[in-house]
């Protein structure tokens, strides 16, 4: 039986996260031993970038070129790939937590009569059920969850497993679907996206600044370090309301959830909300110039201090080792 | 213009989260139960609307009768007048079943909830019940503005946003900035006294994925300090240690 991964893409690019996606697919089929992955494309798409996909774990890629896909169009993805996961007659969707993926996974759940599990942290329990592990409580807690309808959605959490870079050539079809007008009848006017950074919830290393680091004119050193690290900027809730930093850059329990390897904290007293958007990640870092900082309790690696002092040091000393 | 509103009843963003009965139940001594953070942004830009157009607003919660607070302070806070859905939220499906359900039967032309709720997180009821209905959904929506049937929604993306126009009738998970949170005054909580709060019993019992019992992370081990003159060896420890660089 084979396992559908509906795969996103940004500007041409397929997401790093769906290709995780495409991977915990990947492992899901050899840990039920049946069945491969066919990774479903949509939009325009050089022949570079399907290939990744294959490389990811994908052994057939249904390519939807119809280039009013290549935005976030949600119903009309939503009609797409209930079409294509039809007719391979699957029973398993996968595809990775995001804005659109999040959207267009909750309307696929009713079209395809499937059970939605979203947050997914790793790979399900077969025995007794088919038992997923998701994240709630924004990163407090887990909740193990049995699906019991015969088809199954997924949206995995960032990091559920490592994404697959050795996987073989994927099979790359053409695949033409009937979508109807009406799915385009909301009309995306504009888009507007950061351009030439790294972006925040697929980021592997995240640098945050908070209230410490006193004016938005200081941000050039968190932009220093991320950039040195191949990282994206995030910020606290304060910092965002204040407007200092964008929205879409505030990390946090009623913002964006990131679950990056590494998380370094500048100047973030770390607020419960705070952390709450942080918890998933693997190893924290926090710099603070005081020691009872509340977020120091969360870290794995500490440095008590002056933010302005030691923030162009590590960036310095990066830069060196490099 | 009907509109409808609905909230979840969730432990406050500050609660620590503990279970009983052998991790299969939620621990609620001593938490203080609030309108889900996203859901107020939703019932504050719901209260705007309604003002706006001259309609009503309907708020909805899937609860037991414990929830009755919590939507008493959105009738203090705007709402004209409440439902009650009188079951534990089972799951997102079992929940999108009963607004799909009582959205339709009051003829609802706008639906507005939060992204997610901030227990499961799951962010899926508005796009369900808008599969359900045949209705579009957009969510995260940080910006809702009504022209007529028209509807100019902004959305957040991935490091960005995303600028649509929709007509009514719409379904949008929402978010901040889509309106300041409002805070009920005492006029409001006097009044809320005797709007209606009519409770409803669930229309069907299906579900599709319920949680079964619950774990918390491991416990943190304690944090690691290096000297602020000593950036080298915190490089080290990242590299060789921790190995995330």
């Amino acid at each position: 039986m084979s396992i559908v991964v509906y795969v996103e893409q940004a500007a041409g690019k397929i997401k790093k996260t769906s290709l995780e996606a495409v991977s915990y697919g990947y492992a899901l089929a050899e840990k039920t031993g049946e069945g491969t992955v066919v990774a479903v494309a949509l939009g325009t798409l050089e022949s570079s970038e399907l290939a990744a996909i294959g490389e990811a774990g994908a052994a057939k890629v249904l390519h939807i070129s119809d280039e009013r896909l290549n935005a976030g169009v949600i119903q009309a993805h939503t009609s797409a790939v209930a079409q294509a996961f039809e007719s391979i007659g699957a029973n398993t969707l996968i595809l990775a937590k995001s804005s659109l993926g999040d959207a267009v996974a909750a309307r696929l759940a009713i079209k395809l009569n499937a059970g939605l599990v979203s947050n997914v942290v790793e790979l399900p329990r077969l025995e007794g059920g088919f038992v997923v592990k998701r994240s709630i409580y924004t990163g407090k807690a887990f909740a193990d969850t049995t699906i019991t309808t015969t088809k199954k959605i997924l949206a995995i959490k960032k990091n559920a497993v490592d994404q697959k870079l050795d996987g073989a050539k994927a099979q790359v079809e053409s695949f033409s679907v009937a979508i109807p007008e009406s799915d385009f009848s909301s009309k995306i006017s504009a888009t507007e996206r950061a351009t030439g950074e790294v972006l925040l919830p697929e980021a592997d290393i995240v640098v945050s600044g908070g209230r410490g680091m006193k004016g938005p004119e200081n941000w050039g050193m968190i932009e220093e370090l991320a950039k040195t690290l191949g990282a994206a900027t995030g910020c606290s809730k304060p910092v965002s309301d204040i407007g200092w930093r964008p929205h879409h850059e505030h990390v946090g329990q009623t913002g964006v959830k990131v679950a990056p390897t590494l998380y370094i904290a500048v100047g973030i007293s770390g607020a419960i909300q705070h952390l709450a958007g942080v918890n998933s990640s693997k190893c924290i870092v926090v710099i603070n110039k005081d020691p009872e900082a509340p977020f120091f309790k969360a870290a794995d690696y500490g440095i008590v201090g002056d933010a302005f002092e030691i923030v162009p040091q590590l960036t310095a000393a990066l830069k060196a080792a490099q | 213009m009907k509109i409808l509103v609905c909230i979840t009843h969730v432990p406050d963003t500050t609660s620590k989260i503990q279970f009983t009965a052998n991790n299969t139940k939620f621990d609620s001594t001593g938490v203080q139960f609030i309108i889900g953070p996203y859901d107020d942004y939703a019932l504050a830009r719901a209260v705007e609307l309604r003002d706006q157009t001259g309609g009503t607003l309907t708020a909805l919660n899937v609860g037991e009768a414990e929830t009755e607070p919590t939507l008493r302070k959105a009738l203090a806070i705007g709402a004209d007048d409440a439902i009650r859905v009188n079951s534990f939220p089972k799951d997102s499906f079992f929940v999108a079943q009963q607004i799909a359900h009582f959205a339709k039967a009051g003829g609802y032309e706008l639906i507005l909830m939060g992204r997610e709720s901030i227990d499961f997180n799951g962010g899926m009821v508005h796009g369900m019940v808008g599969e359900l209905l045949g209705m579009p959904s957009f969510s995260p929506v940080m910006k809702l503005e009504l022209e007529g049937t028209t509807v100019k929604i902004a959305r957040e993306i991935e490091g960005g946003k995303e600028h649509l126009e929709a007509q009514l009738p719409l379904i949008a998970g929402c978010q901040e900035p889509i309106a300041e949170w409002k805070i009920p005054n005492m006029r409001g909580i006097m009044s809320a006294r005797t709007k209606p709060l009519v409770v409803v019993e669930p229309i069907s019992q299906e579900t599709q994925a319920e949680a079964s019992s619950y774990q918390l992370p491991p416990a943190k081990g304690s944090v690691k300090l290096v000297d602020k003159d000593q950036v080298s060896e915190l490089i080290r420890l990242l590299k060789n240690e921790a190995k995330v660089l």
